[in-house]
Formats: structure tokens, C-alpha cells, sequence
């Protein structure tokens, strides 16, 4: 005679049978997935994982589910790690997978690549964002552990090679689980300054593992927002993080993120004395020019230059003066000689003179008559010669 | 001693304008002199901030409690 059981039961023993066999407690299974859901309220995740001719039912509750760090997707290849077990409710057997890794890469790697596209295709990896970094900071922001041997690095060369920047230390946690949050929450605290230059964020070397929190989505579209140029600086040469696409400028280590950061001031130094040195030898090439011509205008006033100049109008106003002298003798000569013939001239014409030659004039009562007709028969008249008069009577007279 | 908002790279720009300047010949003595004078200046207060500077090093904190209060 058969026992009769309930449903109950029946799923109930089957479940205890499956969940006591060793060999699927804990089991890991690879396939592909499909129809995955996540379910809104309770963060489970539903899906089915199938390869060519089989699928199973599995689900991933919450507490494993935020352990994975890569995007679940459809037609994901995956190794599950987990447990085969029954749900009494509806007789299905199914898998509770509490991890999921990535077939053919690392989670890591797969993340990496998943949130680089991502980005990538928003455009937060465009050149024509990244900014230039200024030439000469006055302060910049380092944000990194405050132990490792990055923060060192960077003060080292800061320090001497342009200590007049001031450095505010931002320390954070570079790796781990809260590492990501912890350098968000600080970006966002330096973003609130007004007056940093540059952002420095970033870690020395490490595993994959250590550096993977600069490949945060969060962290890196904190850092795109940035109102600051940021320098990504994380681990060595070859690592590349979703930061440093993200950032203005990517720095192979901490140490070259410093050498971007701040110019050299000795260079500076050799700069400013070539450009004091070249306006100085400038300026006395000016003075040389105006010296030249200040020296050629003091020749021209000085005293040799004034006696040679008094001299030469020495030399003129004698020779005027003697111009004028023999001028003036010239014209006394011809005053003499003028005055000369007009003696002779008057002399020439002295009444006296004509007497001499026996001309005499006639008068009549003290009065010289030049004409006949003022005398008449009978008249006394007198005739002057030059050597004396004579008294005449006049007898006859006959007028032309 | 060199003011607080000396700004060393406004100041190496405008000792490189007066370079420029003095290399122009067009320019007048007494224009001269005053640039170089000027330049001389300048040039010392770069050289000053360059050389006599030491590192300072805040931490987040303490800056923003001097941003805030």
C-alpha cells in the first residue's frame, strides 16, 4: 500500500534530496544569459541561464547581486557559483547563484570595457573638452592617500621644482569597496572652492584590483564635472583608468602628474633674467644712441666751437669795416673833389674874376644897371673897374 | 616683500611687453627710463617670488574653514 502524501511534502523531500547531494551544494555552472530581470523593489535579480539544448531558472538576490560589478545583459557568457535547490511554491528547482564572473575575461576587465564604452559614446572622453592646464598654479588640490608613496612623490617635486604653489592635501582611501564614494565626496567638497588651479587625483602602483575604484562610473562622471583642469594620475605607466579618459590631462605616475603640474622655477628664473638682461642692454643702447647725439650737441656749443664761431664773425666785421672805411674814404674824396670844382666853379664865376679879364659894371645912384634903357642923356653914372671907379657924364646914348 | 596677490604671471607678461617695447626705437628716452625702471622692478619681484618661496601645504579641512569663516 502506497503512502499518500501532500504537495508539500513531495516538493519538500525533493528539495531536501537535491540540497543534500554534495556534488550540486555548491556547483559552478557556465551558459549564457536571458530574460534577466532586476527586479525593482526587492534588487533580485530573475534570469535564465541557457546554453545550446538546456536553461535553468536562476535567481540572485540582492546581497550577492551588488557584488558584481560589471553590467548584467542578455547573451552575457557567465560562470555561475552557487547552489541547486527547490521552490516549494511552484515545484521549481532552480539555481541561486551567489557569484557570477564573466567567461573568457575578468569582471574587472569586463567592467572596465563596459563603462569605457558607455562613456565614451556620452562623449566624456572628447578631446575638444579637455582643458589646458594653467602655466603657473597658485594652489592645487591632490587628492590621494595621505599615506602612500604618491602624496610624497607629488610634495617632492612640487617642492622644488615651484614651491611658491600652495598644495591643499586631500587625503581619501584609493582602493577598496568605499574608495569610490570617499573621492567622490571629496571632489565635491574641493569643487565648492573658487580659487584651485589644478586637481591632481590619483594613487601610486597596485594590483588590477587596488586601482579599480578609478574606474567607478560615479568617480568618473565626478571628475568630468569638474570646474577645475584635473590630472589623472593612477599607478604606472601601462595602467589606464576610466579616469584618466576622463580627466584634462592623464598622467603615466604621481610623479609626472606633479612635473605637468607646476613649471620649473629655475627655468623661470633663467627667463626672467634673459628678459631683465635684454631690456637692459636695450636701454643702453638707447642711452648709447642719445648719448651719441647729446655728445655732438655739446660739442657744437663748446667754447672752442664759440671762439672759432667769433672768430670767423670777427673776420667778417672787419672785413665790413674796412669796406665801409674805404667806402667812406671814397666818398670824402669825392666830396673834396666836388667841392673843389665848385670852388672852382664860383671862383670861375666871381665878378671879379670878369673885371680882371676887362669887364666893369655900371651904377647909377649906389644902384648895378644892366640895361640901357635905365639911363639917360645927362645922367652921372659910375664905371667900377677892378682897380678903382671913375665918375662919368653920360652924353649921348643909342639903344639897339 | 612682495604684496599678497603679487600674480606671477601677469607680472612675467608685462616684463616681456617691456622688453618688447624698449626694442622699439620709435620710443622716447623718458619712455624708456620709466619702462626700465619699471622693468627692473619687475623683474626683482619675479625673481623674488621664485627664490624666497616655501612650499605651503593645507589640508581640505582647514581650508575650507578658512574659505568659510
Amino acid at each position: 500500500m502506497l503512502n499518500t502524501i501532500t504537495v508539500s511534502q513531495l516538493n519538500n523531500y525533493v528539495k531536501s534530496l537535491i540540497e543534500n547531494d554534495p556534488r550540486i551544494a555548491i556547483v559552478n555552472v557556465s551558459g549564457e544569459i536571458s530574460n534577466f530581470k532586476n527586479h525593482f523593489s526587492s534588487g533580485h535579480w530573475y534570469f535564465t541561464l541557457k546554453d545550446a539544448n538546456a536553461s535553468i531558472r536562476c535567481v540572485m538576490f540582492r546581497s550577492s547581486a551588488s557584488r558584481v560589478r560589471f553590467q548584467v545583459e542578455d547573451g552575457l557568457a557567465v560562470v555561475l557559483k552557487g547552489r541547486v535547490s527547490v521552490y516549494e511554491k511552484d515545484g521549481q528547482y532552480q539555481f541561486y547563484a551567489e557569484e557570477m564572473h564573466p567567461v573568457g575575461e575578468g569582471d574587472l576587465a569586463l567592467q572596465f570595457k563596459q563603462v569605457k564604452e558607455k562613456l565614451e559614446q556620452e562623449g566624456l572622453f572628447d578631446t575638444s573638452s579637455k582643458r589646458v592646464l594653467p602655466k603657473f598654479p597658485k594652489r592645487i588640490a591632490v587628492i590621494t592617500s595621505d599615506t602612500g608613496a604618491a602624496v610624497r612623490d607629488i610634495l617632492n617635486i612640487t617642492s622644488t621644482r615651484y614651491p611658491s604653489c600652495e598644495i591643499v592635501m586631500c587625503p581619501v582611501l584609493v582602493q577598496g569597496d568605499n574608495a569610490a564614494r570617499d573621492m567622490i565626496a571629496t571632489l565635491d567638497r574641493v569643487y565648492k572652492l573658487d580659487d584651485i588651479d589644478t586637481i591632481i587625483i590619483g594613487r601610486g602602483g597596485g594590483s588590477a584590483e587596488d586601482l579599480h575604484c578609478f574606474n567607478d562610473e560615479m568617480l568618473a562622471r565626478k571628475i568630468y564635472e569638474s570646474p577645475f583642469p584635473v590630472i589623472s594620475a593612477v599607478g604606472h605607466e601601462t595602467d589606464f583608468t576610466i579616469c584618466d579618459f576622463v580627466a584634462d590631462v592623464r598622467a603615466s605616475t604621481p610623479s609626472h602628474a606633479a612635473e605637468l603640474a607646476v613649471p620649473d622655477w629655475r627655468e623661470l628664473k633663467k627667463r626672467v633674467d634673459v628678459i631683465a638682461n635684454l631690456f637692459k642692454s636695450t636701454t643702453l643702447r638707447k642711452y648709447d644712441l642719445y648719448s651719441g647725439k647729446l655728445q655732438a650737441l655739446i660739442l657744437k656749443v663748446s667754447p672752442a666751437n664759440l671762439s672759432r664761431i667769433v672768430d670767423s664773425k670777427q673776420l667778417d666785421v672787419d672785413r665790413l669795416s674796412d669796406k665801409i672805411a674805404s667806402q667812406i674814404k671814397f666818398a670824402l674824396q669825392d666830396g673834396v673833389n666836388t667841392a673843389a670844382n665848385l670852388a672852382a666853379r664860383i671862383d670861375a664865376l666871381s665878378p671879379l674874376k670878369v673885371m680882371a679879364r676887362g669887364f666893369s659894371t655900371v651904377t647909377k645912384n649906389g644902384e648895378y644897371i644892366v640895361s640901357s634903357d635905365k639911363i639917360n642923356s645927362g645922367d652921372n653914372i659910375t664905371v667900377k673897374f677892378i682897380d678903382g671907379d671913375i665918375s662919368c657924364l653920360v652924353t649921348d646914348k643909342n639903344t639897339k | 616683500m612682495l604684496s599678497k596677490d603679487f600674480d606671477f604671471e601677469k607680472s612675467i607678461k608685462e616684463l616681456e611687453k617691456i622688453a618688447e617695447s624698449l626694442e622699439n626705437e620709435k620710443i622716447s628716452l623718458d619712455e624708456s627710463i620709466a619702462l626700465f625702471e619699471k622693468g627692473v622692478t619687475l623683474s626683482k619681484e619675479c625673481s623674488e617670488y621664485l627664490e624666497n618661496a616655501k612650499q605651503k601645504i593645507v589640508t581640505l579641512t582647514e581650508k575650507e574653514s578658512e574659505a568659510n569663516g
